[in-house]
């Protein structure tokens, strides 16, 4: 029982939680719960292990009521990562039209915001923005987890 | 009404049937046939009525049938496969006037639809082994005929040649058995023959009981001698596979009952596990064959093959329960044989009619080409649903409460049966519960994938709705399966005057079909009509629960599909019936072996890239390949030799011919 | 029908509607203490569900009834069962209703109802998931009623809430090996059925690996919210079912006032919980099997029903 002994020797590794953020402007109807889908839609990856932070035992978004799933259909809001390039800003326009209202975007990263390292390449097309409308922004190159989970719990308001 | 006059009647309004098809004016055939077969089907039903009320006399015709005359008899049991062969016959007619309208068949099909029906009839009331024959023979004949209606294709022609061929073989075997049972018993009527039958040799009772269920089994389409049924079933046009499989399957089923049954039984133990096992062999291959079927007919008739095994091994539970001296448990089983059959010709005849609808609408039978049909073709569509939940065996269908009957009866056979049962009986649940789970996993397929989700093709996508004719011929078997599904109380008058006939309900306490049924000496109930009622009643509570925030919500919309954001979907991504099926054909490897071609090509220049890939995979008959190919390789291989004898000089006929003589003379000396 | 038996059915129903989130919720939990998380608490399904049911309903276009009318019937039939088995009392007025095989038929009703939806939104992974759910709900069927036999041969009935009671009466039954290979096989049954570890990843993102989630991705809204719910109201009650067969004491029967129907309540409640927490903790310690290894999951329980039920013939009939 390897594993049972490492669960008993290491206990819990979530931090403790760091006081509560205001609320923001986001939709009260997806407080306490928050069911989300991520976009890349363009990328460096960085943004992504970040998120992947967020999830991960240390940071533990789910406590939240933050939980990432499979569809769009099922989803409160939109995690989008990185500038639109030319190539995902139909598939970004698509994500969000197959979520249900009321739903947030939510632009992680400051490539989301404001096209970042970026900014003028022959691929992009711009920030999120400028594609769909966005609820709520994660400044950062990469943000951290604790800057992203603030975001999310501004929205969940727990 | 009188047993003769109801006969003479029945043979009346069949030859005046024939005729009129024969005469009516193009314009009109459409019509004349359907009602010629739906009367004749009414008469049917009538007759059958008044025989399981009693008290029908004998017919006897002298010079009708060469050699011993026409002996007709109509007890019960005969009434109760006479009511759902007419039954049949009135759904299928109705339908057949909307049918043959498309010009699928043509007149000589359609003079014999009549004949055929009335010889369905007819074999139930036969009272002597000659008239017996005779009847089923003329059976055979007519379903030939009728199976040949599209002669000019190749598989039908094919089909053709499968179901003349076995069923000629069946019938030897029923000959021989008959005739041996009638030379011992030296009588050739069935109330001779019951009361000989007790003082038969036991060699000889075994002799006959494994030709006739041979013959009888092969008729009713028991594994392995089940090949001409996925064969013939699907090349015949779509009423004639509703009558072929919903009543003429069921009187191999009569035969058994009957022969084997009634007039030798009660037997030895081992005749009821001998039956209980090709039961169960016939219900496990026919349904996994069904589940990898792709054909939507070749589907059903396969479905036919493992609802036929099912109620064998009720059969079979009953005789071997009958033999352990549990009597109570046996009516149980013989009461599942029963209502299973009844609701197996419900459904199964909705399921081929509304596969010959989908057929008459865009001509084809190939599942990975359907989808899309739900909303081109609705009725069709809710009909084939209807069907789909009863062969599925599952509640709220018309087959669950004769599997319901079965496993009740195998799960308390066990106190009592000795080791031999308790051996016996739970893998025969096992048996029983894998065909159910299978069957569902083939009409999910056969109804989801063929009807739901998107078309396939370019036919599928032009299907719309059949006539009024075909929609009312489906409604009414829909009607019937609606009915037996919530309220198998409809069955219980009759089957309170069959089950006394039989040697497994004699003298018991039988089963109770009321609202709720209940068992005699098992606790166990279950309502059908009860729990159809809770579905509903759960199904409000969920909506009503849904309702809460129902203010709050924006409002709905219809969206494009998610689709994983794959973009664009094409009809091709979509779940086939071959892909449905792939997991259980890779689970079921052993049994079914599949040839399966899988070619993969990579770029010469890169040999990490692949160019191309090629999968195919094929499934056939694995009993008819293993069994049938030598066999029929062996026939031909001697058929040649044969042939070296022909070279066609007259000389050598006339010294083949002297010889003949000669040995003839010394053998008779 | 005794008036207690309908009340404690009508207490069961309520509960297990109610109870039902809390359950899934409290598995997650202990997952995540497990994981070393904190978790998102027991009651987040319900507050999962409360949003679902405000969202909006988007209807996928070239859907058919059978997406619409899917979830209701799932939801429906999960109801009915929960009002039929033993959990708070053994004397439900549905009892001589339903029995085991009807329950067993019922849960497929719901599978089924649920695969022609996922086949009905026409996309390759709703035929996916319907496809890999029925395989495993026909090769489950099986090891079901093999089980369910050696269940009720002892008692000559096949209705759950009569097993119950005689377990009641003589508890000697359940230390059988009868008994406990029956138990084992119907674990692994209820694994399956309800879509656990190791047969399918109820968390799951990976389209490729879904088996339930696949075909439910195009939903919505408040029909989402009612296939969570009765997903959870399954699990629940095939819970409650499993350890009331087996540990039946507490419950409440024909004669129980309201302390006994209370008693039976706290009872079945505390007997899910253990069930929910053991489960929820032996799942960390499986990973996803094949969906091609299965099979071999469920023949090897198909087995155990199999002894099961050859044992308890010839250790009730020597000879
Ligand atoms: S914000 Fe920074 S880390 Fe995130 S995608 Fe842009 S460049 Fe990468």
């Amino acid at each position: 029982m390897g594993l049972f002994a490492a669960i008993r020797r290491v206990g819990r590794i979530a931090e403790p939680a760091p006081p509560r953020p205001e609320s923001s402007a986001a939709p009260t109807l997806v407080r306490g719960s928050l069911q989300l889908r991520h976009v890349d839609a363009g990328s460096c990856n960085g943004c992504e292990i970040e998120l992947g932070g967020c999830f991960s035992p240390v940071y533990d978004a789910e406590r939240y009521g933050a939980r990432l799933v499979a569809s769009p259909r099922h989803a409160d809001g939109l995690l989008v990562t990185g500038v639109v390039t030319r190539n995902m800003a139909q598939a970004l326009r698509d994500t969000v039209e197959a979520t249900p209202q009321p739903r947030v975007v939510i632009a992680v990263g400051d490539c989301a915001r404001n096209c970042g390292e970026f900014a003028g390449g022959y691929g992009v097309l711009g920030p999120v923005s400028d594609v769909v409308a966005v609820d709520a922004e994660v400044p950062g190159c990469q943000p951290t987890p604790t800057e992203i989970i603030h975001v999310l719990r501004q929205v969940t308001g727990r | 009404m009188s047993g003769p006059v109801l006969a003479a009647v029945l043979a009346a309004v069949t030859v005046l049937a024939c005729l009129a098809v024969l005469a009516a004016p193009s314009r009109a055939l459409p019509s004349v046939a359907g009602a010629g077969a739906g009367v004749v089907g009414a008469v049917g039903v009538v007759y059958g009525v008044a025989a399981i009320s009693g008290g029908l006399a004998p017919v006897s015709v002298g010079w009708l049938v060469p050699l011993a005359g026409l002996r007709l008899a109509a007890d019960a049991t005969s009434g109760l496969f006479m009511v759902v062969t007419g039954a049949v016959g009135v759904v299928v007619g109705i339908y057949t006037a909307g049918y043959a309208a498309h010009g699928h068949m043509g007149r000589t099909p359609l003079s014999v639809l009549p004949l055929f029906l009335a010889c369905m009839l007819g074999v139930p009331l036969a009272d002597s082994v000659t008239t017996f024959l005779f009847l089923w023979e003329l059976m055979a004949l007519s379903s030939l005929l009728l199976v040949l209606a599209e002669a000019r294709r190749r598989e039908v022609r094919d089909a053709g040649v499968w179901c003349a061929a076995m069923t000629h073989l069946g019938f030897v075997a029923v000959l021989v058995g008959l005739v041996v049972f009638a030379a011992a018993a030296g009588a050739e009527g069935f109330p001779e023959l019951s009361a000989s039958a007790a003082s038969l040799s036991p060699a000889t009772r075994s002799a006959v009981f494994l030709l006739t269920v041979a013959g009888f089994g092969s008729k009713a389409g028991l594994v392995p001698l089940h090949a001409w049924l996925p064969r013939a079933h699907p090349e015949a046009p779509g009423p004639v596979s509703a009558l072929m499989s919903a009543a003429m399957v069921n009187l191999g089923i009569y035969g058994i009952l009957r022969v084997d049954v009634t007039l030798l039984g009660p037997g030895p133990r081992w005749w009821g596990l001998a039956l209980l096992a090709a039961g169960a062999v016939t219900a496990v291959y026919g349904v996994l064959q069904a589940a990898v079927a792709t054909d939507l007919k070749r589907l059903l008739a396969y479905s036919t093959s493992e609802n036929m095994g099912l109620i064998c091994v009720a059969l079979g539970t009953a005789m071997l329960l009958t033999a352990s001296g549990i009597p109570a448990v046996a009516a149980v089983a013989m009461t599942a044989a029963l209502v299973h059959l009844v609701g197996h010709a419900a459904f199964k005849s909705l399921g081929f009619l509304a596969a010959g609808a989908v057929a008459a609408a865009t001509g084809l039978r190939d599942l990975d080409a359907f989808g899309g049909l739900a909303p081109r073709m609705p009725t069709t569509t809710a009909a084939f649903g209807i069907a789909a939940l009863g062969a599925s065996g599952l509640p709220l269908g018309c087959g669950f409460v004769g599997e319901w009957l079965l496993l009740q009866s195998l799960v308390h056979a066990l106190p009592a049966g000795g080791t031999m049962v308790a051996l016996v009986m739970p893998l025969t649940v096992g048996v029983v519960a894998l065909t159910t789970g299978l069957g569902t996993a083939a009409m999910v397929k056969a109804f989801g994938v063929g009807f739901l989700a998107r078309p396939r093709s370019a036919e599928a996508e032009r299907a719309s709705e059949v006539g009024r004719a075909m929609a009312v011929g489906m409604g009414l078997a829909a009607l019937a399966c609606g009915v037996l599904a919530v309220a198998p109380a409809v069955l219980a008058p009759a089957l309170s005057r069959v089950l006394p006939e039989l040697p497994a309900g004699a003298g018991t306490p039988q089963p109770r079909l009321g609202a709720l049924l209940r068992l005699p000496g098992v606790g166990g109930s279950m309502s059908p009509a009860l729990l159809a009622l809770g579905v509903a009643a759960g199904v409000l509570l969920a909506f009503g629960a849904t309702q809460w925030r129902a203010r709050r919500r924006p409002a709905p919309r219809t969206a494009e599909l998610w689709a994983c954001g794959g973009g664009a979907l094409t009809a091709r991504m979509q779940y086939t019936a071959t892909s449905f099926a792939e997991p259980l054909q890779r689970v079921f490897d052993g049994v079914l072996r599949p040839d399966v071609e899988l070619a993969v090509t990579h770029y010469s220049q890169a040999p990490y890239l692949v160019a191309k890939v090629t999968y195919r995979s094929r499934l056939r008959d694995t009993v008819e390949t293993s069994l049938y190919t030598p066999v029929i390789r062996a026939v031909a291989a001697a058929a040649r030799i044969a042939r070296r004898a022909h070279m066609g000089s007259i000389h050598a006929y006339l010294a083949y011919g002297a010889a003949g003589l000669i040995v003839a003379l010394l053998v008779a000396r | 029908m005794s008036a207690a038996g309908a009340a404690g059915m009508v207490l069961q129903v309520a509960a297990t509607a109610a109870g039902a989130p809390l359950v899934v919720g409290g598995m997650r939990q202990v997952r995540a203490r497990l994981e070393g998380r904190a978790g998102a608490g027991w009651a987040q399904p319900w507050r999962d569900l409360r949003k679902q049911l405000g969202k909006q309903r988007i209807d996928p276009a070239g859907t058919t009834v059978v997406f619409a009318a899917a979830p209701f019937l799932l939801a429906g039939t999960s109801l009915l069962i929960a009002a039929i088995v033993p959990a708070v009392t053994t004397a439900s007025p549905l009892d001589p209703v339903g029995d085991l095989f009807a329950v067993v038929g019922l849960l497929l009703v719901g599978t089924v109802a649920l695969t022609l939806a996922g086949i009905d939104t026409g996309t390759a992974f709703g035929g996916m998931g319907a496809s890999r759910e029925v395989t495993i709900a026909a090769l489950v069927e099986p090891t079901v009623l093999v089980a369910g036999f050696a269940l009720s041969v002892p008692v000559h009935s096949s209705n759950l809430g009569e097993i119950v009671a005689a377990t009641v009466g003589d508890p000697g039954r359940v230390a059988s090996p009868a008994a406990m290979l029956a138990f084992a096989a119907l674990a692994v049954v209820v694994v399956a059925e309800t879509g656990r570890l190791p047969v399918d990843n109820p968390a799951t993102h990976l389209e490729l690996t879904m088996v339930h989630e696949a075909m439910i991705l195009e939903y919505t809204g408040p029909r989402l919210a009612l296939i969570e719910w009765a997903a959870a109201v399954r699990l629940t009650v095939l819970l409650a079912l499993l350890a009331n067969l087996f540990v039946p004491w507490g419950v409440a029967d024909a004669g129980s006032g309201t302390v006994g129907l209370l008693v039976g309540l706290l009872a079945v409640a505390g007997k899910v919980l253990v069930f929910a927490v053991v489960l929820a903790g032996v799942e960390v310690f499986l990973a996803k099997l094949r969906l091609f290894r299965v099979p071999e999951l469920l023949a090897g329980s198909f087995l155990l029903g199999l002894l099961a039920v050859t044992t308890s013939y010839f250790l009730a009939a020597p000879g």
